[in-house]
């Protein structure tokens, strides 16, 4: 009788690619649902625009490279790159935005790089810096909260750029909070003066609390559930909440309080969701909590001091550097081995 | 580092905490299959197979040629060297071959065996008697003894157990016993520790008297509360209290025995080195049975427990095996395969080895053997690219970083996956088992292992044929300017020759003055005329004379 020989280990595996790209998606649901519910159809659109592309640029170009196409489809993870990209982007942006994103995601950050497990850095990212650098205008059609479009007008918008005589871009568009924050104080104004602006919500910028907490949510979810490791979420956090604290601490009249840079823009997404991306994340049992806390202090450092509102994309890619050299420096003792 | 200086200043061991090792996995034991059914022992087979090596070291020397008759106990094959064993004729019969034969192997490749046709009656060879009064013995007797009787670690990795008793630098202050099953599914040493606790104890007892720790233990998992009683129990009938029974969380791989003296001990055994570097000595159960029969009982090791399990055996069981029967005489007596068996391992479901056919024979390091399906086990889904999501290094209790040394062993990189300590790599399996892409990375770690051995080998080859190469340069060389040396002062000779007198012909014309000097001063060349008695001067005077007479007396004639 003639028997099969494998190599060992002969058990057979319990996860794989797809179950935690799957686990990520499902774990972004309640924040999606968030954003859907805050700034309407656009984020639907955006995600259905920015995944479809994706997918497409993923088998294009795995059939370009001759590698088998279905199998690195379905692991998922063209499909997470395109959802993460548009739940960064403005919800009325015109198609085109999610769409020239996804393609530099991943055909330039992901596929040129030798696809899955080979871009240095975070695809989803990089499409949204190439796109916040070549088209700030549109990266800045934040629906304002409140005033949700009805999906006729949410389309005829996004497809055609124009809008019902009734509605002007004005109008329907508001600043999110860390950019409102930003021109208030470049206009020499203190917090305190702009609490009436309607900018702050309960406990931090008015909308975007409530969307930070549901990917809190998840993200804990993730945590809970093994996918991801606390090392990197905890790093960021801790990062943003006290470089905020010491600045605030400092003078609460110009620097925003910590609890409002956490509940922010991307923090928790990109805490989360994106800085845990492990391909271009550090891999190394300490490295993600140094990884980690360099993007918390770039965030901040980039909201504070530089030309944009917010600062997780820069942050991220910028640590996407650095991940390697953590990596060599946060290598774990072996056993046996000393110490020093 | 305090921390674990103070744990090896600890004069006496205790076992009442227990330390973690990083990573492992909490594996389902699939043992109920086989841990309830007592064990039973298997019949001789028609035919024995038995390895020249089934141990760590240089394989034993044959002492039979095909022809001869053996008997039960006999040493069929001798060591050769220090760190080998000798191997026993397990059953009667006659010799029918000495050569090469599949044997339990990763490689798979055939190696020298001893076959023999067993003759049903198993007669054995008049023992040399058991020394159940060994105490009277010095333990260097003991030690023989163990050797003797070809007794190796049977835990698995078959160390010869006399080396390893006798290995130390130092002294040895901590004799552990390793209970802890290493993998799913075996439950050999489970059984025996249920049926034959008070054999397994004496043989700690004789390991005691030999290596004379300060403290020991038998490890045992917590999931093995049977075998935990048996022990406790025979303890208790032996009023034995230098040896106590520690229960220890089941995380594979706890019985390892790197990570079984961390769990106990707090101490790290350093890469590189042995237990006993650190004072430790660990033996197997089934070893220290083995060492009670040995030295008590005179037995040779002839056989040991085999779990034979699996979705592909229809009633799995324990076996007492003589060694060198071939598995498909065990499989059979556990009632044959079922339909859809797929994969026959030697060993657990982690660190084991498929072998494609059951014709190889148990040796004395098979603990296990297991038949599996494919819904058991399918075969493994194609590998996708590394997503360094770093599950790997979660569980490796090496504190390596898998996925870096794959990286590197992937790219050929070899010496960046020395840097990152590959050799520590013990190929549990641990970060395959959780790796989301499916990478068979303990494949990865094995090739680019034999790579870099392979590199050395050639290294050390190349190296020796550059030193021969520049060794016969250098000599040429040297030769060659001896030679120019020589015809220099040649030369010179000759040009002084062209000046002056030739040395050599006024060396010739001296000599012929010399010769011509020496005949004139003599006349007669007279022979050794020094220190003459006055009788032979006178005798020579009277020649003298009358030669010139003759000479006269001849002129006159004419």
């Amino acid at each position: 009788m003639e028997f099969r020989t494998y190599s060992s280990p002969h058990l057979p595996a319990t996860g794989s690619v797809s179950r935690m790209m799957g686990f990520v998606l499902l774990a972004l649901l309640p924040g999606s649902l968030c954003a859907v519910w805050l700034f309407g159809w656009g984020v639907l659109i955006n995600i259905l625009l920015a995944g479809l592309a994706a997918i497409a640029a993923e088998a294009a170009m795995l059939a370009a490279r001759r590698r088998p196409v279905l199998p690195a489809l379905q692991d998922g993870s063209a499909l997470l790159t395109g959802v993460l990209l548009a739940l960064a982007l403005p919800p009325l942006a015109p198609w085109w935005i999610p769409v020239i994103g996804s393609l530099f995601a991943i055909v330039i950050a992901k596929q040129l790089y030798g696809g899955l497990g080979y871009n240095p850095f975070n695809p989803a990212m990089a499409g949204y810096v190439v796109l916040l650098i070549s088209f700030p205008l549109e990266l800045s059609l934040w629906p304002a909260t409140g005033r949700v479009l009805d999906l006729q007008d949410t389309l005829l918008l996004v497809f055609s750029g124009s809008l019902p005589d009734t509605l002007t871009l004005d109008a329907i568009t508001m600043a999110t909070p860390l950019d409102a924050v930003k021109t208030h104080l470049g206009l020499s104004e203190t917090l305190s003066e702009i609490q009436g602006s309607g900018v702050f919500g309960s406990f931090a910028g008015a909308g975007w609390e409530w969307l930070n907490l549901w990917f809190l949510l998840g993200g804990l979810w993730l945590l809970q559930q093994k996918i991801i490791k606390w090392q990197i979420p905890a790093g960021m956090l801790a990062g943003l909440f006290l470089t905020a604290l010491l600045f605030y601490a400092w003078n609460p009249d110009i620097y925003a309080s910590p609890l409002f840079h956490v509940f922010s823009g991307a923090a928790m997404l990109g805490a989360f969701f994106i800085a845990t991306d492990p391909v271009s994340a550090s891999t190394t049992p300490h490295g993600g909590l140094y990884y980690g806390l360099g993007i918390g202090v770039l965030t901040y450092v980039i909201r504070t001091w530089g030309g944009y509102p917010d600062g997780v994309a820069f942050a991220v890619l910028l640590m996407n550097t650095a991940a390697p050299t953590i990596d060599y420096y946060t290598r774990p003792r072996v056993f046996g081995h000393d110490g020093s | 580092m305090a921390e674990r200086a103070n744990i090896q200043n600890a004069s006496q061991q205790t076992f009442d905490r227990f330390y973690r090792f990083h990573g492992g996995l909490k594996l389902a034991g699939h043992r109920e299959l086989t841990v309830t059914v007592p064990i039973a022992p298997a019949d001789i087979p028609p035919l024995l197979v038995l390895p020249l090596l089934q141990h760590i070291g240089e394989p034993a020397e044959a002492l039979v040629k095909p022809g001869d008759s053996v008997r039960t106990g006999q040493m069929i094959a001798r060591p050769v060297g220090m760190v080998s064993a000798p191997v026993h004729a397990s059953g009667s019969g006659t010799v029918v071959a000495v050569e090469p034969h599949p044997v339990p192997h990763p490689s798979a490749l055939p190696a020298d065996c001893i076959v023999i046709e067993t003759d049903g009656r198993d007669q054995w060879l008049e023992a040399a008697g058991g020394l159940p009064d060994y105490r009277s013995a010095e333990p260097q007797v003991l030690l023989e003894r163990i050797r003797e009787a070809g007794i190796v670690g049977l835990g698995g990795a078959g160390f010869p157990t006399r080396v390893k008793l006798a290995s130390g630098k130092r002294a040895i202050d901590t004799l552990i016993i390793n209970g802890a099953e290493c993998e799913p599914y075996i439950t050999c040493d489970q059984r025996l520790m249920r049926e034959r606790a008070t054999e397994i104890i004496e043989g700690v007892r004789i390991l005691q008297y030999i290596v004379q720790p300060e403290a020991c233990t038998i490890a045992v998992e917590d999931s093995m509360p049977a075998a935990e009683t048996a022990l406790r129990d025979a303890l208790e009938m032996l009023q034995e209290t230098g040896i106590s029974v520690t229960r220890i969380p089941t995380i594979y791989p706890t019985g390892g025995e790197r990570q079984l003296i961390k769990v106990l001990t707090g101490r790290e055994v350093p890469s590189q080195g042995l237990p006993a570097d650190i004072g430790i000595i660990c033996q197997n159960v089934g070893t220290a049975a083995a060492v009670y029969r040995a030295v008590c009982m005179g037995t040779p090791l002839l056989s040991r427990i085999v779990t034979v399990t699996g979705s592909g055996i229809l009633s799995p069981r324990n076996l007492e095996v003589r060694i060198g029967t071939p598995l498909s005489h065990l499989i059979s007596a556990c009632g044959g395969y079922t339909q859809d068996v797929e994969r026959l391992l030697i060993g657990g479901p982690m660190m084991g080895y498929a072998v494609n056919s059951d014709a190889v024979p148990v040796i004395k390091t098979t603990n296990c053997i297991l038949a599996v399906t494919r819904e058991e086990m399918p075969a493994p889904p194609p590998a996708l690219p590394c997503i360094r999501c770093g599950r790997c290094t979660e569980v490796c209790p090496a504190d390596l970083l898998p996925q870096q040394l794959y990286w590197y062993a992937h790219s050929d990189n070899y010496d960046a996956a020395q840097d990152y300590d590959l050799f520590d790599c013990i190929e549990c399996g641990c970060c395959a088992y959780v790796c989301p892409s499916h990478i068979p990375l303990v494949q990865h770690y094995r090739h680019a292992k034999t790579e870099i051995w392979a590199q050395e080998k050639q290294r050390r080859k190349s190296d020796l044929a550059r030193q021969r190469h520049e060794a016969r340069l250098e000599r040429l060389e040297r030769i060659k300017q001896e030679r120019a040396e020589k015809m220099a002062s040649k030369k010179q000779a000759l040009s002084q020759d062209a000046g002056g007198p030739d040395p050599r012909q006024a060396a010739i014309q001296a000599a012929l003055e010399r010769v011509k000097r020496k005949k004139e001063q003599a006349g007669v060349s007279p022979g050794n005329t020094d220190n003459l008695t006055p009788e032979q001067r006178q005798q020579i005077a009277a020649a003298d004379q009358r030669r010139a007479a003759q000479q006269t007396g001849d002129g006159q004639a004419e």
